[in-house]
């Protein structure tokens, strides 16, 4: 490494990526070298910047300069004008990067101001494939502190004072957990690490194997000498192929500077790990499940008790933490217990990373202090809703969650809170939904996925599910009879009671939350055979109103010919052949056709 | 890895040369390098301050540019912005002269009155 006047640092998480990052990296090495400015500008390829909407995202230091949605063709502007002359390229930079004329650097902008970042400290910050650049931000440092200075009880209370809870979705105790699995007799025991992130839209897991792979293996190590293990497994999912290469990396490297292998620090201890690839089934991130699948099994669950702490991979003691649970660990070992206790809630420490998703403006990942209200993450951080829509629920925790309405948008966001609103933290999906979103079809879809995913083992989760999920098609329909709701939730009640895993025991949870604060849209999909929200394509009826002019462009784009009428006469369209495809609607110069 | 000093000597090294990430406080010496300073010959300069801070491991030292500062006639220009201090223009360098105000200025804190703009106007 040398010593450089500017970095170039360009976003290369999984989002920038499919948005063409490495083309802009590419042209960025190419004109540096028609400048002959390669031994002053060093680019950088990083993780995940975590605001997804505006990327490709590259960050020019010292000046911290926030450019977005950059472009192959604007490379050569920030060369020429940034880089060569210092002169920061306006027009390119982030909409909140420049107010009233005054340039603002990437940590003075909302959506990063307001954020406090642990989990993911590292992401957009280093290069994920240099060991020397995580050690220059701290890293290894407490593996360190771990291995020459603590016992292995030592490393267990810390993390039991820190009041770590599992990130992964249960939110069990870190700690707890950790004094299982080194009390547990065994010749042999295994830490793993949950990398097999299902639920959809979220994608924190993976920020982190992208950006700050190194903090995992640390905190894996940190992991294994406090349980007594000497391998480690972490299980992600194939679909993950920039997160699993960098891992690799990772792994390599640290094993070539002798931080995994034998006598690490000089101690008697040793570690090392492996990567277990899973081919992405959902229920395979319930723990028990996950297990099997590490040992070449089926994926499916097994009965619990015994935990896996007593009996987990080939029937051994295993820790088993989500990565962002990991991720939290060298933080709490390098600055203490009480500073992370500090952080958050009285029940729930620390931070949470969500991945914001669905109607907001600022789509990414943000990490916020546990005890942060939903409305400042939606509003204050997420940029709100777009196109001046109204707010219409905010749903956690994937399918495994629950849907929560505007009235309870000023709760403090913590494990507890949120289970007491029906929902749950889960993994850290957050869907914002808007008035066009129809509650109905929400439940329709989370089930939908459940049935999808769910491995067939227990009946209540393989049959129950799929139950609730043709009542469902039935209201979206308008085929739904009164008695279907109180079906739902007797049904919910009873696969929620007597399912296997996790998987089975929340799925019907969406359906239950939408239920409770969304029941009339369900009895008008029943009682009245409507949409509210106009979504459920079966409820609607494409209709013309009187302030036709009879132009006649709609009759000519309308696939079917559903539509008749005389030329500068009101004109009609016919409900049975109509598809509802809804593209007279567009043409309509006078805006006479609507879906109603 | 052996030891928690091998560790500490890696984060040494490596730190500095990610340090401009982070650090926004301390010194910043700034060239200037649009057309005029770089046809009068700003970058050997900007090499040369850059090569003498890698050299005495200076932390807090940010090596930046920015574009035309006005006076063409007397580039290459170099400004040096102290905590504390107000900013310094040192005018027609060279990467020797670069390399003395590495030394007076910033490491010993004594400005070079010779090379500043206020001893070239007398």
């Amino acid at each position: 490494m040398e010593l450089m006047r500017s970095h170039v640092l360009v976003c290369g998480g999984t989002g920038c990526t499919s948005s063409g990052c490495q083309k802009i990296i590419n042209k960025l090495d190419e004109q540096l070298e028609k400048h002959e400015m390669k031994k002053e500008i060093q680019v950088v390829k990083t993780g995940c910047f975590g605001l997804c909407e505006a990327g490709p995202i590259v960050i020019v230091y010292p000046e911290g300069s926030f450019y977005s949605r950059v472009e192959e063709k604007d490379v050569e502007k920030i060369v020429e004008e940034h880089l060569l002359k210092g002169r920061i390229v306006k027009d390119l930079l982030y909409k909140d990067a420049i107010v009233e004329d005054q340039i603002k650097s990437v940590d003075e902008v909302d959506f990063y101001k307001k954020q406090h970042r642990v989990a993911l400290r590292n992401c957009g910050v280093i290069n994920p494939e240099s060991i020397e650049e995580y050690i220059a931000f701290d890293g290894y440092k407490a593996l360190g502190k771990v291995l020459t200075e603590m016992k292995p009880q030592d490393v267990i209370d810390e993390i039991k004072k820190s009041g770590l809870r599992g990130r992964g979705g249960g939110g069990f105790p870190s700690g707890l957990k950790w004094e299982f699995t080194a009390k547990a007799e065994g010749d042999q025991k295994y830490v793993a690490c949950n990398a097999d992130e299902g639920d959809p839209g979220a994608f924190m897991d993976r920020s982190v194997l992208e950006g700050d792979p190194h903090a995992i293996i640390e905190a894996m190590a940190i992991a294994g000498y406090a349980v007594g293990a000497d391998m480690g497994y972490v299980y992600i999912r194939a679909e993950y192929p920039i997160a699993v290469d960098r891992l690799d990396i990772a792994i390599k490297e640290a094993r070539r500077v002798g931080l995994l292998g034998k006598n690490i620090f000089g101690t008697d201890f040793n570690f090392d790990m492996e990567i277990r690839l899973g081919a992405g089934a959902f229920v395979c991130g319930e723990e028990t499940a996950l297990i099997n699948s590490i040992e070449g099994k089926r994926g499916m669950p097994r009965p619990r008790p015994p935990f896996p702490a007593v009996k987990g991979i080939w029937d051994k003691p295993t820790l088993l933490n989500n990565v962002e649970t990991y991720a939290n660990v060298p933080q709490i070992i390098l600055n203490g217990a009480e500073w992370f206790a500090n952080i958050g809630t009285e029940k729930s420490k620390g931070t949470k990373v969500f991945a914001l998703g669905g109607k907001i403006n600022n789509t990414g990942l943000v990490e916020i202090a546990m005890g942060t209200t939903l409305r400042e993450v939606i509003y204050d951080i997420g940029g709100g809703i777009p196109n001046g829509k109204a707010f219409k629920a905010v749903q956690t925790g994937g399918p495994s969650g629950g849907c929560i309405p505007g009235d309870y948008l000023d709760t403090p966001i913590d494990y507890d809170n949120l289970i007491a609103l029906g929902s749950m933290m889960g993994s850290g999906g957050m869907i914002v939904m808007d008035e066009e979103n129809c509650m109905v079809d929400i439940a329709r879809f989370f089930l939908d996925f459940t049935v999808e995913e769910s491995c067939g083992k227990c009946p209540p989760c393989r049959i129950g599910t799929k139950r609730m999920l043709e009542i469902l098609d039935r209201i979206t329909e308008g085929k739904g009879e009164l008695e279907d709701i109180e079906k739902l939730e007797r049904l919910a009640e009873n696969i929620k009671v007597s399912s296997l895993c996790g998987l089975g025991q929340t799925a019907p949870n969406p359906v239950i939350s939408t239920l409770k604060y969304f029941r009339e849209e369900f009895e008008a999909h029943i009682r009245e055979k409507k949409c509210p929200a106009g979504v459920c394509q079966s409820l609607l009826s494409i209709t013309i109103d009187e302030s036709c002019k009879g132009c006649g462009i709609c009759k000519k784009a309308c696939p079917v010919d559903a539509i008749v009428g005389e030329k500068k006469l009101l004109h009609q369209i016919d409900q049975d052949k109509c598809i509802k495809c809804g593209v007279c609607i567009d043409k309509c110069p006078f805006k006479s056709i609507a879906k109603r | 890895m052996k030891s928690l000093q091998e560790l500490e000597q890696i984060r040494q090294q490596a730190l500095e040369k990610v340090s401009i990430r982070t650090d926004r406080k301390g010194t910043r010496i700034v060239v200037g390098m649009a057309t005029c300073g770089i046809t009068a010959g700003a970058r050997p300069v900007l090499m040369g301050l850059l090569g003498e801070v890698q050299k005495r491991k200076l932390q807090d030292v940010v090596v930046t540019q920015t574009g035309c500062i006005g006076v063409c006639r007397l580039e290459p220009i170099v400004e040096v912005y102290k905590e504390g201090e107000g900013k310094t223009t040192y005018v027609e360098m060279t990467p020797e002269k670069a390399q003395r105000v590495i030394l007076e200025h910033i490491v010993n804190g004594k400005v070079v009155d010779e090379f500043t703009i206020g001893a070239y106007e007398k």
